[in-house]
């Protein structure tokens, strides 16, 4: 790693005035498990570093009338054993069982994870299927940014240089929804070629709202809104191979070592037929 | 520039003067002379520099130093308490789960922080909990096997 300053402001208050005031010759680092990997390779070379990790108030997993907010410090693993996101969000424990290894999830941070804006990362796609927002902070004050939005390109977030992400929020899902999250690696912690998150609300058997988003098959997160077109106001079961193809379709894959655009686009169609048909089964369930 | 970190490891108090980009694994190694922690991608994918920080296991090559400051570190040189291996480290000899041994000091640890949670694991969850880890040797029927006898012999 290039040498870097490591600034120890004591609260998120004298971060965002730290960042303020350096904006793009710093980073913030938390964990600093996607980070030291891009220091190391010197991709990025910053003079300050911002520590953040260990501030209160920013490690919660809380309820309320709406939904759970999570704090941008709480580790993957804290999400994933969490017994309140394993009883009702259970897709996101079970995508962040999947993120890496668990030494990793030990360290890295769910904010973290999400600033770094790889559109491989398996947080994202789940986390805009469930219709989540984060909170960002700076010293102009804060603003809410629909997880959607937040990813704008390759290794890019919607933040300004001077804003720091302090906390995810997620809505209860609607009575009769069910989700699932799948990705296909070489290894099992490894990096998705491919994952897909759905979430569908189911009335009577006939889906009410599906969303259907993609990781690691575009410069970030992409949304499959014609396939979840093709599902809303149909049963599942019906429409699958249609909705499975126009998926693929909508997914913009590089080809790299991994696989050939032809492939992952076949991933594609493949996953999400798992995936929509495991949401489906779990808003069936969740109905009755 | 360099700021003096207080690390306590194995039990043992340390203060040493660190540049602030070092990283965990670099201070073991280069000012503790801790080596059991080995260098094999320096990227997080490998898992032989795993150590525990409270109890969990974490890549130290991925870890600031200034970040392990105050936390209770444990690599594989605190394992043996009074000359008596751990259970752990007697089973990988017994099971014959070592071959060139590179990575052996992460794959006990990382089995270490399995046990220390989950006492009883059944295969898969070892497979899992041991899926950061890489053996180059492709030895892993025999370190799977080797973590599945030592809870047999951790006491209860």
């Amino acid at each position: 790693m290039r040498p870097f300053e490591l600034l120890e402001p004591r609260d998120i208050t004298e971060a965002c005035s730290l960042l303020a005031e350096h904006k793009e010759k710093a980073k913030i680092v938390a964990g600093g498990q996607s980070l030291l990997v891009l220091l190391k390779a010197r991709l990025i070379a910053p003079r300050y570093l911002i520590n953040i990790k260990g501030f209160s108030g920013l490690e919660h997993i809380q309820e309320n009338s709406n939904g759970i907010r999570i704090g941008a410090l709480v580790t993957h693993r804290a999400i994933e054993t969490s017994p309140l996101i394993r009883e009702r969000l259970l897709m996101l424990a079970e995508m962040e069982g999947r993120v890496a290894s668990v030494q990793i999830r030990n360290w890295g941070t769910i904010g973290g994870n999400l600033c770094h804006a790889d559109p491989a990362g398996d947080p994202a796609p789940a986390l805009i299927a469930l219709g989540a927002k984060v909170k960002v902070r700076s010293v102009r004050g804060e603003r809410e940014i629909p997880m959607e939005e937040f990813f704008v390109d390759y290794l890019e977030s919607a933040l300004e240089a001077d804003e720091i992400l302090t906390e995810i929020q997620l809505p209860y899902p609607l009575p009769g929804t069910g989700g699932a999250f799948i990705k296909e690696a070489v290894r099992f912690g490894d990096m998705a070629i491919a994952s897909v998150a759905a979430v569908v609300t189911l009335e009577r058997g006939v889906v009410k709202d599906a969303r259907l988003v993609l990781g690691a098959v575009g410069s970030t997160p992409i949304r499959a809104k014609e396939a979840e077109k093709a599902i809303i106001g149909n049963m599942v079961a019906d429409v699958l191979e249609d909705a499975c193809r126009t998926a693929a379709g909508e997914a913009k894959p590089v080809a790299d070592i991994y696989g050939s655009v032809e492939y992952k686009r076949h991933l594609v169609k493949v996953i999400t037929k798992s995936v929509l048909t495991e949401a489906a089964r779990r808003a069936q369930e969740e109905a009755t | 520039m360099k700021q003096l970190l207080w690390l306590r490891v194995n039990d043992e108090d340390y203060e040493v003067w660190v540049e602030s980009w070092k990283t965990l694994l670099e201070v073991l190694r280069e000012e503790l002379d801790l080596t059991g922690a080995k260098e094999g991608c320096q990227e997080g994918y490998c898992g032989a520099c795993t150590v525990l920080i409270d109890g969990k296991a974490v890549k130290s090559c991925l870890v600031l130093a200034r970040h392990a400051q105050g936390r209770l570190i444990t690599t594989i040189e605190g394992l043996t308490k009074d000359g008596q291996l751990h259970p752990l480290q007697q089973t990988f000899i017994d099971h014959f789960a070592v071959q060139c041994g590179f990575c052996t000091p992460g794959m006990i640890l990382a089995a270490k922080a399995l046990l220390d949670e989950n006492p009883d694991p059944r295969e898969e969850q070892v497979k899992t909990a041991l899926s950061g880890n890489l053996c180059r040797c492709t030895g892993y029927v025999k370190i799977v096997e080797a973590v599945l006898a030592a809870k047999e012999k951790l006491p209860r």
